[in-house]
């Protein structure tokens, strides 16, 4: 347990941060904020995960030295620009979620729902 | 001289990931959620120098222009029509903060298991990532591997995900834009 | 809005280096750190400046609706089609080593015109996505 396994440790640490704003949040969109730091502490694992000490970045050079693993970045790249899109349809669905029902918080929401459907019952 | 360049990684390594727990804390206990998205935006450039120090310059790039740029300006667009107050709730904290203490020690003590950080000969240095360092520049004539690889030798995957990013515009426009069941708006 | 001159001016000198350094980093990416993510967010990035200190109506002039979704189906269209291209020739499907008589050649050539139609994709789904927020709003903050 040297300072070098420093990196997995703030990882799971930020993971487990971004996991509790998610669960201990009413608002949506505060939700939506966490679940970003939530990917983003993932892809530091991955990274991390495909360092390797003292080499270089993977782009090849005429003369011959180490270079760091290149898998990990071509499948990071794709989750980063994933992630942003699939943010974007979060907000998108917040946004219809406030105009339908007025407020964005899930206690006031699961409310509304409740009261909405004791009267369609009530009308059947 | 090795290792002085060495050792201003690894300080530099333990200075952002102290600074990535502080502003992590930070950001989930703002209220306003202008404050959160901004402090959003300052994780995400520190993470991107992360990356740098990691030496992933590619990574770096991407996760500065995605994180601090579009996704700074997407949230505050949201904010702007949702609303930046967020409620104090009572009571509810507690259980999920043990919950994720558990599951935080967990994951450090299993972190044992996990190979040393940043040696050659770790299961994923071995495998396809020394074939394509070695012939990426014989195959394909392209010295950047990154781009080899997401391009050329991972190819299906790019296609799959370009189709995933462009289903995601055509859902927002469904969503929010002139079509579908906001004809009679706007 | 209250215009604020500083923000205009510097705007406006930036966007064109913007832009061509979004399309260095599109083409240079086969040589340095690079590729299509990343110069198609930061074209959007520099038209999305553009956006937030002028009206957003006055870059629905220059760039209207149907040429960003135009753009964003070509795009699609530009990946699928190297991959049919290359069966037609004889290979198999996003085989870039059909295009040439080196292997090497036909895949530097494939490899341009796969992150060209990536970068049209993800500009085009941003530029989407900030356009049907902020019609929403009549106003972007």
């Amino acid at each position: 347990m040297t300072l070098d396994a420093l990196n997995y440790w703030v990882s799971f640490i930020l993971m487990m941060i971004g996991f509790f704003g998610i669960v201990s949040s009413g608002n949506l969109l505060k939700k939506l904020i966490c679940l970003t730091i939530f990917q983003v502490s993932a892809l530091l694992f991955y990274i991390s995960v495909g360092y390797v000490k003292g080499a270089a970045a993977p782009i090849i050079k005429d003369v011959i030295i180490d270079y760091v693993n290149p898998l990990p970045h071509v499948l990071m790249l794709t989750a980063i620009v994933v992630g942003v899109a699939s943010m974007a349809v979060g907000l998108a669905i917040t946004v219809r979620i406030k105009e339908e029902y007025g407020t964005i918080e899930e206690d006031e929401i699961a409310e509304l729902d409740f009261k909405k459907h004791k009267r369609e019952s009530k009308k059947k | 001289m090795i290792d002085i360049l060495h050792n201003i990684n690894l300080v530099a390594n333990i200075l952002i990931l102290v600074f990535l727990l502080c502003i992590g804390v930070s950001v989930v206990r703002a209220r306003n959620l202008l404050v959160a998205s901004v402090l959003l935006g300052i994780f995400s450039i520190l993470m991107a120098t992360e990356y740098l120090v990691l030496a992933a310059p590619d990574v770096a790039i991407t996760e500065a222009s995605v994180g601090a740029g579009i996704s700074t300006v997407l949230l505050l667009l949201g904010i702007f029509l949702v609303g930046e107050k967020e409620k104090r709730v009572k009571g509810r904290k507690l259980l999920p903060f043990i919950m994720v203490v558990s599951i935080a020690a967990m994951l450090v003590y299993a972190s044992g298991g996990l190979p040393v950080f940043g040696s050659g000969s770790s299961p994923a240095q071995s495998g396809v990532a020394s074939y394509y360092t070695k012939n990426s520049v014989i195959e394909t004539g392209v010295p950047n591997v990154v781009t080899a690889v997401l391009a050329s030798y991972r190819g299906y995957d790019t296609f799959g995900e370009t189709l995933v990013i462009f289903t995601a515009g055509i859902a927002v426009l469904m969503l929010l834009g002139k079509f579908g069941k906001n004809k009679n708006k706007t | 809005m209250q215009e604020i001159v500083v923000l205009r001016v510097v705007v406006r000198l930036l966007l064109p280096f913007i832009l061509m350094y979004a399309l260095y980093i599109l083409f240079h990416g086969e040589v340095s750190p690079g590729g299509g993510f990343q110069a198609g967010v930061i074209f959007a990035a520099g038209f999305i400046a553009y956006s937030l200190v002028n009206d957003l109506a006055s870059l629905q002039k220059i760039l209207p609706h149907f040429v960003v979704r135009i753009i964003n189906a070509l795009g699609v269209l530009i990946y699928a089609g190297v991959g049919v291209t290359t069966m037609f020739m004889g290979g198999r499907f996003l085989g870039f080593s059909a295009f040439r008589v080196l292997p090497a050649d036909g895949q530097k050539l494939g490899i341009m015109l796969v992150e060209v139609g990536i970068g049209m994709v993800v500009f085009s789904v941003i530029m989407l996505v900030f356009y049907s927020f902020g019609e929403r709003s009549g106003d972007d903050s």
